[in-house]
């Protein structure tokens, strides 16, 4: 059976399958990365192939070896119960051009498992509809699974806002921000038609928030600061406002 | 009171309609502590979903590439922590794997039978969890019950409650106790029984049907593209049990079946679960039938396991093979491995790359149900935020796992 699999891959993309191997029950084989989002293709499309389940996906740091990050994804098919092992080789030494395309648009289920990859072992992955960390947390500076990480690292906390990026006093801001960690939300939300702020920054870069007086406690904050607030986003506050007074009436 | 009677335009007595953003976790009882989700509201119905995860990582992966190939067996009790002898299990069965070490047949027996003690006490967390989650209390402490039955025979085997570390390369850190059939047999009549009673008093409640049947939907096809594997997806009809699929240890010689759902919903992911459970105690019973009484449990292999501790201290060879096997571990052979085993929530995949040294290059965990939280999403999209708690629960997230 894996013998068949290995054969039409051949066919198909010749010079693009690096190595192959077959190791302990699951065949294996080395492909570039320039031909990976077209081959995971085919092993899905394929009808004798019929990969359907994406199954794991991760890095394996070699300092030694150029290029030095090798990512391994697994697939497994319900139908014809068989599995096979991808393999690809990305990024220099200090792990520049660690770029793959993104199999998301194959496997639905490719989403979360590259982040993870992008997040622990810095890789890139081209096309990738939400690419940000998930298990670390946005500060978090380098990729803790590469071999050059030291585990005993610390890393430096994470700041407090200056005071002219909050617009209030040091001691009145809260420890963390209201829209901290909303991928999308309430800043997104006021700035959603608002053509000077357009929202297409990275995802999870809470420093290039700027402050808003709706969002949540700068409300009250606000209040006894000189902060004048931008402009453009006040929503309608005419409707809102009446059923209050309607009630104190 | 008089009546509110003012003259109000048309536009005026609209409320203004915003959406929400609701931020759900990770300190919410229903979040098991783990996860957060961001929402985004309109009334009471999801607009949006971020589900956020990471709150319980340590590190795992990192970890194991500090100690020996055998010091990793204390951290993956820690990966799920409701069922960590599959852990357990799974690990130990990916190293020798590697190694090319069979174990003999009673440890083979004995790792089943404790495997499926396990994943009743998973099953039964989870779905006394759901019921909890929704209002039914008493279940849940029926359940909790149930369970603790099964790990009081795991403390009595292994001498720990839950992180019991007891898997060793090549074999268990012990045989079973002379009482372990017993034990067994007398507990699993008891559980069903408690199971029955739980299921009656949940089955017939009309709050509780109401709000699991058609909720959460996934079909069978959207379920394997999100990677789901386990109850979750045998819930969506789609029959992929590794146990059958793929046997490893005995299970190609025990009888059982494997329950599958129609719909997909939260009922069919509660009512697998709970037929899983039966199921198990049917695997245990004709493991306990099958397993002999006297035998090693262990390799006779000093390359991996440990020698007695008699012998450490009275003959050279032992206090050397000792001493090497702590300090510098057990040397598996160059190579890499990806071992599957059938986990609580599903496939639980050791992908791992040795350089010939006792220390792991690189330990990869496949958790099964870091998918399915990632399919959590797409299920609650659309629906009323009520839902999020029993879909949640139907998902049986374990952050140890979902995290590393």
């Amino acid at each position: 059976m894996s013998k068949a699999v290995l054969q039409k891959l051949k066919a198909k993309f010749g010079d693009a399958i690096l190595e192959t191997h077959s190791d302990l029950e699951i065949e294996r084989r080395l492909v570039t990365a320039q031909s990976w989002k077209s081959i995971c293709q085919y092993l899905r499309d394929e009808s004798t192939l019929d990969f359907d389940m994406f199954v794991d996906l991760c890095g394996v740091d070699y300092p030694a070896r150029l290029p030095r990050m090798e990512v391994v994804l697994h697939l497994y098919s319900t139908t014809r119960r068989h599995r096979v092992r991808l393999k690809t080789r990305v990024g220099d030494e200090d792990m520049e051009e660690a770029n793959l395309d993104s199999v998301t648009s194959v496997w639905v289920g490719a989403d979360w498992f590259e982040r993870e990859v992008y997040d622990l072992s810095g890789v890139t992955f081209r096309g990738h509809p939400d690419l940000r960390r998930i298990l670390m947390y946005p500060e978090f500076q380098g990729h803790p699974l590469l071999k050059d990480y030291p585990a005993q690292k610390t890393q430096p906390l994470v700041e407090y806002r200056t005071e002219a990026e909050a617009g209030v006093p040091l001691e009145k801001q809260a420890p963390f921000r209201a829209d901290e960690g909303m991928s999308f939300g309430r800043f997104d939300w006021l700035h959603r038609n608002d053509e000077e702020n357009p929202t297409d920054e990275p995802l999870g870069v809470v420093h290039s928030m700027k402050p808003s007086p709706e969002a949540g406690y700068r409300n009250g904050a606000d209040a006894g600061a000189n902060h004048t607030p931008p402009e453009p986003h006040q929503p309608k506050q005419g409707p809102k406002q009446d059923p209050s007074q309607e009630k104190v009436s | 009171m008089e009546p509110i009677d003012l003259e109000l335009e048309e536009g005026e007595l609209e409320l203004p309609a915003e959406p929400m953003h609701l931020n759900m976790g990770p300190s919410h009882p229903a979040m098991h502590g783990t996860v957060r989700i961001v929402l985004e509201l309109s009334g009471e119905t999801i607009v949006k979903a971020d589900v956020q995860i990471g709150y319980l990582h340590r590190g795992f992966e990192k970890m194991c590439e500090r100690g020996t190939w055998a010091q990793v067996f204390p951290y993956v009790d820690r990966l799920n922590y409701v069922s960590p002898m599959l852990n357990n299990v799974g690990y130990a069965l990916a190293v020798e794997k590697m190694c090319g070490i069979q174990v003999p047949d009673r440890c083979q027996w004995y790792r089943m039978a404790l495997g499926e003690l396990a994943r009743i006490s998973d099953h039964l967390t989870c779905t006394g969890a759901m019921a909890m989650e929704l209002g039914a209390f008493t279940p849940f402490l029926w359940f909790i019950k149930a369970r603790e039955m099964v790990w009081d025979i795991l403390e009595e085997e292994t001498g720990a409650r839950l992180t019991h570390s007891f898997g060793r390369i090549g074999g268990m850190a012990a045989p079973p106790t002379r009482g372990f059939k017993e034990l067994c047999r007398g507990a699993l009549a008891q559980i069903i029984h408690i199971v029955e009673e739980g299921e009656k008093m949940l089955l017939r409640n009309r709050i509780f049907i109401d709000r699991l049947e058609n909720i959460g939907i996934i079909s069978g096809k959207d379920a394997v593209a999100l990677s789901w594997t386990g109850p979750c997806l045998r819930a969506s009809g789609v029959a992929y049990d590794i146990r059958k699929a793929h046997p490893y240890l005995k299970y190609d010689e025990v009888d059982f079946d494997v329950p599958i759902g129609k719909h997909g919903d939260n009922m069919d992911r509660f009512l697998v679960r709970l037929e899983e459970i039966r199921q198990s105690k049917r695997i245990l019973e004709q493991v306990l039938e099958r397993m002999p009484d006297d035998g090693p449990v262990s390799v006779d292999d000093p390359r991996v396991m440990l020698p007695p501790k008699g012998d450490v201290y009275t003959t050279i060879e032992a206090t050397i093979q000792h001493f090497k096997l702590i300090m510098e571990g057990a040397k598996v052979p160059k190579g890499e491995v990806y071992s599957y085993t059938e986990g609580g929530n599903g496939e639980l995949g050791f992908y791992m790359v040795s350089d010939g040294s006792g220390t792991p290059y690189r330990v990869r965990i496949r958790p099964p149900c870091f998918p399915i939280v990632a399919g959590l999403q797409k299920l609650i999209t659309d629906r009323m935020l009520s839902d999020i708690v029993p879909t949640f629960g139907s998902l049986n997230m374990i952050g140890g796992e979902c995290d590393h």
